[in-house]
């Protein structure tokens, strides 16, 4: 008997240390009356400095709200798992692949009815669901390549390409007039073989409907002619006639910077959030930044124009179990509108009638025509992703291009039209189980 | 304590003693390995409210498709590797073993690359098979630079430039492994062989293997799996592209990529069970030789 007691009192004893450090976590939060929120940003080479900066100018006006950062590399991976629980910061970044939006009313705070959110902002569609608005875009992009003009220029290129055919004579012209690598495919990295193209495909589409509500109903995205067709063909063509760099296996993000400022790289894939970035990197190299330029993706439609889509970076929304969601909304609304953030990304400002910048000025004096997707039909919000899921194809990620890569330069045993036949019967039988017309 | 009795003193310590290890092993282990079982009849993107208990067809879809099992090939070049890791640290262990200048420098020198951090080790090697790199330097510095290939971007080489890393990496923890099994054979039975005129090599075969048999069984049993289930080195090496796709990588793709955490998990469970025979078959196959 005397021995079960002792058990059973050491077991309190335990129970009630256990208890006691849990009451005491939850009185210091109680206790506490300067708020204090976490954001979340998958910005992490601007955390320890610009981000601090802002914090700084934000407490002038909100001395009361202190602000505290936390990024992570592999933003859309880990953000998903933490949101299994309720602690994920105050104020984040909403993930994009693989988060539908009809789950954004359970993880997110809304902001606004579309209409008023609208009437302010830019971007607005991306996040709405059943009338009210979750997110607000913290810089908006436009999407082409990037390019040297120098090597442009010495490669003897007058006119900038206004067809995959041009751009790949281009191409050929870099490579046999210079020593630069014409196009680098970041294939290391991965990502540079995802979103960047992915978001290239309403700009072959030229349809702001098409993306959004026409592609969740066609039946072979990869046949002939289509904008994934396009390109798809345009990646396997650079790679077979061999205009990439010798071995992509071993290319390396950071160095691609500075390797396109001092012109040892003609041109990438990017979406203009990456200008400033090969900007900085020839300043630091005491390069003019001037020689980094920004073209549209080489296509022309039937109506004669080349179109550049526009699109939202990542967006900000509050989290719905947040303690702070006014404080949380208050920065968010001076990070939108004060900060200055989309200026210092030379990306379009979040808030309507925000000047464009001047890389994409340029487009407009091609004659470049820019869209912006159309929100999906009501009811087929989701519908995209989940074909997209179901059929384990993941155009957002750089799988099936990587393939295409391999393929290319003959790793694979399979023929350019095998991937697209592949895909597209992927893609249909995703469609048939879901019952998709 | 003084009026309790021995068995019960023993039952209170082990109990003690025990509470905080098996706590720690259901709350990280069995309780995450039963959630894993959950998982993997749902139809669930792994955040969502909305779980769709679906039952087996996780597991109906998985067999219906061979190419969710195709990645198992790259399971062979592990494997064979294991089997090269384990004689050279076997080799070292026992070279180590008896008197040698710099003893300590050099089981300082094998044992290092296990301490490092695995993504580490991953940066390293791709500077080290880069085109110009490490290894095409060595290469030329020796003169052979006729012998340079494509180390990565080569499909038919890339897995065994994974598997060379890989042994790099773990030979380590097997050789310390060996090593520590070696070092507890009593002196005297060395020193009695010397008596009796054994050279190294008789010593190695009739005094070492069987004294550390029970130490080889193990590490080829951890070998197995560690070849089954390969991820660190060709994820952030290769992301699992170029043909090094992996079965965990391909997990860790349909959970994280496809969001289809259902059919990930029930991908897990297979594994563990495949993992559970193999190394059943193994211990059954030692079990008869020792029969033998």
């Amino acid at each position: 008997m005397k021995t079960k007691r002792k058990l059973l009192s050491i077991f309190l004893l335990m129970a009630v240390t256990l208890s006691l450090s849990f009451s005491e976590g939850n009185k210091e939060t109680a206790k506490k009356k300067t708020q204090e929120i976490t954001v979340i940003t998958h910005r992490t080479d601007l955390v320890d400095n610009l981000f601090q900066e802002y914090v700084a100018e934000f407490n002038k006006i909100y001395p009361d709200i202190k602000v505290n950062y936390e990024s992570i590399t592999d933003y859309e991976g880990e953000i998903k798992i933490r949101m299994n629980t309720k602690q994920y910061g105050d104020l984040l970044m909403i993930p994009d692949t693989g988060f539908a939006i009809s789950e954004l009313p359970d993880f997110f705070e809304p902001l606004g009815t579309a209409k008023d959110m609208a009437a302010k902002y830019e971007f607005t569609t991306d996040k709405e669901f059943n009338g009210m608005v979750y997110g607000i875009s913290s810089v908006g992009n436009a999407q082409g390549i990037i390019y040297n003009k120098e090597v442009f220029k010495k490669a003897g290129i007058k006119k900038i390409p206004a067809t995959p055919e041009e751009f790949l004579d281009a191409l050929k012209m870099i490579k046999s007039n210079t020593d630069a690598i014409p196009y680098y495919t970041n294939y290391a990295a991965a990502w540079p073989l995802g979103g960047q193209w992915e978001a290239q495909a309403p700009n072959v589409a030229g349809d702001a409907k098409w993306y959004t509500q026409k592609l969740p109903h066609t039946k072979a995205p990869w046949s002939e002619g289509q904008p994934y067709y396009v390109l798809s063909k345009l990646l396997w063509d650079m790679v077979s006639m061999e205009l990439i760099e010798e071995d992509p296996t071993t290319t390396d993000w950071e160095a691609c910077k500075g390797m396109i400022a001092k012109g040892e790289i003609a041109s990438m894939v990017l979406g203009s959030w990456s200008i400033i970035q090969m900007q900085q990197a020839a300043s630091s190299l005491g390069i003019d930044p001037g020689v980094i330029g920004y073209m549209p993706f080489p296509y022309t439609n039937a109506d004669g124009h080349v179109y550049a889509s526009v699109g939202s970076d990542k967006q900000f929304g509050i989290n719905v179990h947040s303690e702070n969601k006014e404080a949380a909304r208050k920065y968010l609304d001076w990070f939108t509108e004060k900060s200055g953030f989309a200026q210092h990304e030379s990306g379009i400002s979040p808030v309507k009638g925000g000047a464009y910048p001047d890389a994409l000025v340029a487009f407009g004096e091609l004659g470049v025509k820019f869209i912006q997707n159309v929100p999906a039909m009501k009811g087929e919000e989701t519908l995209l992703d989940d074909i997209d899921s179901e059929a384990e194809i993941g155009r957002w990620s750089e799988s099936y291009r990587t393939r295409i890569l391999e393929a290319a330069i003959g790793n694979r045993d399979e023929s350019f039209d095998d991937i697209m036949t592949d895909l597209n019967t992927k893609w249909a039988k995703a469609m048939s189980t879901l019952g998709v017309k | 304590m003084k009026d309790l009795n021995y068995a019960s003193q023993r039952r209170i310590l082990i109990v003690t003693f025990l509470f905080v290890p098996i706590v720690l092993l259901c709350v990280f282990s069995f309780l995450p390995l039963g959630n894993m079982v959950y998982y993997s009849t749902l139809k669930w993107n792994g955040y969502s409210k909305n779980r769709l208990f679906v039952g087996f067809s996780n597991y109906i879809r998985l067999f219906s498709d061979p190419e969710y099992f195709s990645v198992f090939k790259v399971s062979l070049y592990y494997l064979a590797g294991s089997v090269l890791q384990l004689s050279l640290a076997l080799l070292f262990a026992t070279l180590l073993t008896f008197e040698m200048r710099a003893k300590n420098f050099f089981k300082g020198v094998l044992f290092f690359p296990y301490l490092l951090n695995g993504v580490a080790i991953a940066f390293i090697f791709l500077f080290f098979y880069k085109g110009d790199g490490t290894l095409d330097s060595i290469l030329k510095a020796i003169g052979l630079g006729d012998l340079i290939q494509f180390w990565l971007r080569d499909v038919k080489i890339v897995n065994f430039s994974m598997v060379f890393t890989s042994i790099w990496r773990y030979i380590g923890f097997n050789f310390i492994v060996f090593l520590g099994a070696m070092q507890s054979i009593d002196k005297e039975i060395f020193e009695a062989a010397d008596i009796d005129g054994a050279n190294k090599w008789h010593k190695f075969i009739y005094i070492i293997m069987p004294s550390i048999k029970k130490i080889v069984e193990l590490n080829l049993i951890l070998a197995v799996t560690g070849a089954i289930q390969a991820f660190e080195i060709p994820y952030v090496m290769m992301h699992g592209a170029n043909g090094t796709k992996t079965f965990v990588i391909q997990t860790v793709d349909t959970a994280f990529v496809n969001g289809k955490l259902g059919l990930a998990s029930a991908m897990s469970v297979v594994l563990l069970i495949i993992i559970i025979i193999a190394t059943i078959f193994q211990k059954q196959y030692f079990k008869h030789r020792e029969g033998v």
